[in-house]
């Protein structure tokens, strides 16, 4: 399902090596997340706070963006669902995840030689994925429970209690990630912004951040690898 | 200058200060339910729907005199029927007149996120302004009584207004209006707590209802609807009267600590990854190939 591979393109006179790291598909699903979650994040705030209910009348006032917010909520929980359903493999954290994580300091110091070498995804990318993937269930069933909370009756009333606290804890935790991934992904870590857009890394961006992931590309040659 | 806003003592997720909050003196109103002298004729549901111009609602029958199980986005006054048996064996008609008590700390106000969608009058009474209400459905988890009712066609919240339109001409709410037997009064919170309690000693020490007293719980601030209960210390069988309301736990949680921790973790984020950047900067990869055409 995901793959990666094709580094060269030797008619078109390129002497740098590329790397497939994200399909079109995925990127595709990529943006549709983030799209998705940018709005019911920036509704989700205007709802949270008083001093932020000037967002929802930027989106077309608190009336649409409460009846859009759960629509779209649902809209990014399929993105979730797909990502899932394609990256769950690559998501498993493995031996060399665990080596590499005993050198986070020097990852959140950029002394990137220390690092040993991982696979397609470090293990914060991974755990980033089952962050929104398990607060995303939450999201969602909480979600429900307060989208038609006029139906939930008075004798199930601690479901309305539980829901409003189930989707705000969770809706932090997703911030919480969601502030380290869009950080990392355009400010940190650079190549990381072009290749969700585009899709290629250079060859040395993925020796030095995503090695075993790389060596398995060139192992298996261009055009049919798996992923990692 | 607009009486209306310096009226306004609280309002739903409001920035900043209140308009009205202290700048004029005004008689909390209260409404006070005597259970004892309730015949349960439901004149009072009737003039509801009449003076606001309800909607009639659909009626269900389950086997006792009630109208329908609970009040409905165009049905804000209700009685509530029970038959309680009694230690001799004998059967109590309990009839209670059910709507929006007008909590001095109302849940429905807490749990709003919608700029004044919910107020607060000088008056006590707690009034839903639709033009503000987004229809999210919080005030409907915030209320201890199960009150709110939202409609699904107009996708907003109604109650009870306490006929504020009425108050504020000086006329009495329309149930009151209606009420045949006098169960019913309406006044100010300090005229009707005094009649409440007098009505309840007289059934302490006349008519045999030793533990008859006054309802008006303390974990909501109080009531600007108080009832005369025969047993005050069973207001659950007056049909599911709480009998220690509050805000629930969760909205309290959600609307204060919760949110101060937010707020400050989503701005700890926020100041974190900023002060990463400043230190460490950018992750940079050596390129060891000349670029080609390509960007990277």
């Amino acid at each position: 399902m995901s793959t990666g591979a094709i580094p060269y393109h030797p008619a078109r006179d390129e002497p740098q090596e590329r790397v497939l790291r994200y399909t079109f598909v995925e990127r595709v699903i990529h943006w549709l997340a983030a799209l998705t979650y940018a709005y019911v994040l920036a509704t989700g705030l205007a709802f949270w706070s008083p001093y932020l209910f000037w967002i929802a009348v930027l989106v077309g006032g608190g009336p649409t963006a409460r009846y859009w917010h759960p629509w779209f909520g649902l809209l990014w929980f399929a993105t979730v669902l797909w990502m899932y359903a394609a990256w769950r493999r690559d998501m498993r954290t493995t031996e060399a995840d665990r080596r590499w994580a005993q050198h986070v300091g020097d990852y959140i110091r950029n002394h990137d030689e220390n690092l040993p070498p991982i696979g397609r995804f470090n293990i914060g990318q991974k755990q980033f994925f089952w962050l929104m993937f398990y607060a995303g269930i939450a999201l969602v069933l909480s979600g429900v429970a307060m989208w038609f909370v006029n139906d939930i009756p008075w004798s199930w009333r601690w479901l309305r209690y539980t829901a409003v606290l189930v989707h705000v804890v969770a809706a932090l935790l997703t911030i919480g990630g969601f502030i380290i991934h869009v950080y990392m992904g355009t400010a940190m870590v650079r190549g990381g912004f072009t290749s969700i857009i585009r899709g290629e890394v250079s060859g040395d961006w993925a020796r030095m951040h995503h090695r075993l992931w790389y060596e398995q590309m060139r192992g298996k040659g261009p055009g049919k690898s798996e992923g990692a | 200058m607009s009486q209306a806003t310096l009226r306004i003592v609280k309002i739903s997720g409001h920035p900043g200060p209140i308009p009205g909050r202290g700048t004029q003196r005004e008689e909390q109103v209260c409404k006070l339910v005597d259970t004892t002298t309730c015949i349960g004729c439901k004149a009072c549901e009737i003039a509801c729907q009449e003076w606001n111009d309800l909607p009639f609602a659909t009626t269900s029958f389950n086997n006792t005199y009630q109208t329908m199980p609970h009040t409905e986005w165009n049905f804000w006054n209700l009685i509530k029927f029970n038959e309680q048996p009694k230690a001799d064996g004998g059967m109590m008609w309990l009839m209670r007149k059910d709507q929006c008590m007008h909590c001095a700390e109302p849940g429905c106000l807490a749990a709003c996120p919608a700029d004044s969608a919910i107020v607060q009058y000088a008056n006590g009474i707690v009034d839903f302004q639709q033009d503000h209400c987004i229809g999210c459905g919080y005030c409907v988890t915030g209320c201890p009584f199960d009150i709110p009712k939202f409609n699904p066609a107009t996708k907003k919240v109604y109650k009870c207004t306490l006929c504020s339109d009425r108050v504020t001409q000086g006329l009495e709410p329309a149930c009151i209006k209606a009420c045949p037997t006098g169960c019913l009064h309406f006044g100010t919170k300090d005229d009707m707590k005094d009649l409440a309690e007098k009505r309840a000693t007289q059934l302490r020490d006349h008519y045999g209802f030793e533990k008859a007293g006054v309802y008006d719980p303390p974990g909501v601030g109080g009531t600007g609807v108080i009832y005369v209960l025969h047993d005050a210390t069973n207001p659950e069988a007056y049909g599911g009267l709480p009998a220690s309301p509050s805000i629930p736990w969760s909205v309290r949680l959600w609307k204060s600590p919760l949110k101060i921790l937010g707020n400050l973790a989503m701005l700890g984020g926020l100041i974190g990854v900023t002060l990463h950047y400043l230190r460490f900067g950018p992750k940079v990869v050596k390129e060891t190939q000349h670029r080609g055409e390509t960007k990277t």
